[in-house]
């Protein structure tokens, strides 16, 4: 039979490194049922049969936030046979906080005590044993990040999950909440069995007065209101509500506990090494200027140095293999439209998807070590105020930034936003940030129809997408996104240095996710604009693109545009094409106008567009549905078509209505 | 007086935590509980949130949330 194991832990306290260091690569990523939150599980390395799942980085038991709710409810459900709680011992106060919750729920438990090589290396002392002693619970000093005391983690959770030591009944409680405590638990004991909970945990979220417990207990009126009585007596006698009465009972526990075990002389080496690095880096005037800078450069080298000669590299590539599969094909005599399909279709359709890989794995890579060297937190504490207008926290601001380069790494770098909401609200934003896809588009308007004042409309085009992220944020905080925003009350950890794997995992988890991708949905989607392209109504090949399905439907859709400015047939084609990559939008265009050369498209353009309508169409390009490899990640991140494709519709919507604004306004001027 | 008053490098003792639900709970469980001695180390750059120094971590909170958290003076120092 399989041993589970669930390891739980603080946010930041090598929670990830030691999950890497337990299961090798042998990982498996998905959601948590129900949620988007993410569930990582593997295979204990050199123990075939223990299989460890990762649970969310957690503060506390409370019912407010999806990853504590989740985590609560997976190890009351799904019964692990023992808790691996990592705990960092540079830090152990607050994250025993967490300890004391687990043991709550009478599960056999290991603490793995990490970063101790921090805490001996700064001249501190913890007495493990002691420690362990008191807390009635096996601990096991280890440093994740150097490999040590790993094996006999393994080996201590191992025992613990065999039954080698008795599942603590500690009582960390005193006075008025104890007397309370033990009065309810008596009241409560056969619900809290039939409904599954310890009875011990039962009675402690009753007094904390915890709602989803409450209720689950099935508790009668009578006993409901003998409860409330306890608990009111028990506020009174010791002057402090519920919730501060349990917060404050555990951490005096705790206190005591550390108080003749924990011997700190000084601050570790990396917590004063720190402060130093943020007098730099959260400096008043400097700290905004710096994280500017080092955005910059990410940008240059990924899109610039390093990024655009992989991109090259990989072109050659796929064009190589396209070209000795189409010879191939035609070598072995298989029909036109077949070749067609797998060349024209297909391998056209993905290979423009996948060149973006270099991209997407190399933001990646800045991004991880952004968020593992500590520094994503800085970014959200020097940037709050900024996005706090618009119903976010200062989190979402990197995901939108890397907006700017490509909408795909930046919705799926909004996984590491805590809060669901604001994931969700920043999904449906950051497309209106303008990726460097769209630029292509940019170049051709602007040297059609403004070639003396190109910049200026680039920055105004940029802005507009700006502007009515800002004003969309304010719309979806009133509205549908109107809930409790999860509080801005965020650690930030001391700097380290990540973890070369920890990086490389996320790297190659990030790519698989994408590759997954062009392979499902973005296939799917160059298949049908193929087919839509070369084919008319009646099911021929087309010679000539102006007379397949595709432009037949961009003829039929074209009236839409006019209120816009741009009701040409091809306008609209080329936004229908533009769905599946944004660079398409320009092909298109000079494929159904005819031209060969860039002058021969401007010339052509402006039987397409007059100026007004150019423009009018730029600021339409910017802002409505991103392409599928986008739709495709935010649909991943959304956790549902319904909200993917409500978010699409609604980017649409709100990218007619600026065009719409911006052409009749302007109209009335010109 | 409440925390938000005070100025960087100056500490307090926590006498009480105002506020309700998620956001409470949140201070609370984050180790903001009374008798526990805070200081705050800096503002942000564009005036708030601030950061704050206690059982020997760094946490950062909003004015507005520090705002709701009553110290008295630190008279140990």
């Amino acid at each position: 039979m399989s041993i589970l194991f669930a390891l739980a832990g603080n946010q930041n306290c090598g929670k990830t490194t030691l999950f890497n260091r337990l299961t090798g690569s042998n990982q498996h990523v998905g959601n948590f049922p129900g949620v988007t939150v993410e569930k990582k599980e593997g295979v204990i390395k050199n123990h075939k049969d223990c299989v460890i799942v990762d649970l969310p980085g957690i503060y506390s038991l409370s019912p407010y936030t999806a990853e504590e709710v989740v985590t609560r409810d997976f190890i009351l459900q799904n019964h692990p046979q023992a808790i691996i709680n990592i705990v960092d011992a540079t830090n152990i106060e607050r994250n025993l906080y967490l300890s004391l919750q687990l043991m709550e729920l009478g599960l056999p438990m290991v603490i793995a005590l990490n970063m101790m090589d921090e805490v001996r290396a700064s001249g501190n002392t913890i007495h493990v044993r002691q420690l362990s002693n008191q807390l009635g619970v096996p601990i096991i000093p280890i440093s994740a990040s150097k490999n040590q005391g790993i094996d006999d983690l393994v080996a201590a959770a191992l025992q613990v999950a065999k039954g080698a030591y008795p599942v603590a009944k500690m009582d960390f409680c005193s006075g008025e909440v104890h007397r309370a405590i033990h009065a309810i638990g008596h009241i409560v004991e056969d619900h809290a069995q039939a409904a599954g909970y310890p009875t011990r945990f039962a009675a402690t979220k009753l007094v904390e007065g915890d709602e989803a417990i409450t209720q689950a207990l099935k508790l009668t009126a009578d006993e409901l209101h003998i409860i409330d009585h306890i608990v009111a007596d028990m506020e009174k006698e010791i002057g402090m509500d519920r919730e501060a009465a349990l917060a404050d009972m555990r951490y005096a526990f705790i206190e005591k506990i550390c108080r003749g075990t924990v011997m700190k002389k000084q601050e570790t080496h990396e917590q004063i090494r720190s402060e130093k690095i943020d007098r730099w880096l959260t400096h008043k005037y400097l700290g905004i200027p710096i994280f500017l800078g080092i955005m910059l450069f990410i940008f240059w080298i990924t899109f610039s140095v390093l990024g655009a000669r992989l991109q090259d590299l990989l072109d050659q590539l796929i064009t190589l293999g396209t070209d000795s599969l189409a010879a191939f094909m035609a070598n072995a005599g298989v029909s036109q439209w077949l070749q067609s399909l797998v060349i024209d279709g297909i391998a056209a359709g993905i290979g423009s998807v996948l060149s973006f890989l270099p991209v997407i794995v190399l933001l990646f890579f800045f991004l991880s070590l952004l968020e593992d060297s500590g520094y994503m937190a800085r970014v959200a504490f020097v940037m709050d105020k900024l996005l706090r207008k618009i119903g976010l926290s200062g989190r979402s601001f990197v995901p939108m930034l890397i907006g700017f380069g490509c909408s795909v790494p930046a919705i799926m770098a909004t996984r590491t936003l805590s809060s669901e909401r604001d994931r969700k609200m920043t999904i449906v934003l950051t497309p209106f940030m303008s990726c460097s896809a769209k630029l292509p588009i940019y170049g051709m308007i602007t040297m059609a129809f403004f070639p003396h004042s190109t910049a200026l409309v680039m920055v105004s085009i940029y802005v507009i997408g700006i502007l009515v992220a800002i004003a969309s944020g304010l719309l979806l905080k009133s509205t549908v996104f109107q809930g409790n925003p999860v509080p801005f009350v965020m650690e930030l950890p001391a700097y380290r240095v990540p973890a070369a794997k920890s990086v490389l995992l996320h790297m190659w988890e990030k790519a698989k996710d994408f590759i997954k991708k062009a392979f499902t949905i973005i296939f799917l989607a160059s298949m049908a604009i193929w087919f839509l392209q070369s084919f008319d109504w009646t099911f021929n090949q087309v010679a000539d693109s102006s007379n397949s399905i595709l432009a037949s439907i961009g003829s039929a859709v074209a009236p839409v545009f006019g209120p816009v400015g741009f009701s040409d047939w091809r306008a609209s084609t080329a936004l229908i094409t533009g769905v599946t990559a944004k660079e398409s939008v320009v092909s298109t265009l000079s494929i159904l106008t005819g031209a060969g050369t860039d002058a021969q498209l401007a010339a052509a353009l402006s039987t397409v567009f007059t100026p007004l309508s150019a423009y009018a169409f730029l600021v339409f390009t910017v802002l409505y549905m991103p392409c599928v490899a986008a739709f495709a990640a935010s649909k991943r991140e959304l956790g549902s078509w319904r909200d993917a494709v409500l978010t699409a519709c609604y980017q649409t919507a709100a990218a007619y209505l600026a065009a719409f604004v911006i052409f009749q306004v302007g109209s009335l001027f010109i | 007086m409440t925390l938000d008053q005070l100025k960087p490098g100056d500490s307090g003792i926590i006498t009480s935590i105002g506020g309700q639900g998620v956001l409470r709970r949140r201070l609370l469980d984050m180790g903001l509980t009374p008798r526990t001695k805070v200081t705050v180390r800096k503002v942000a750059p564009l005036g708030d949130p601030i950061e704050l120094f206690l059982r020997s971590y760094v946490l950062t909170i909003r004015q507005e949330e520090a705002a709701k958290i009553e110290i008295k003076e630190d008279t140990k120092e």
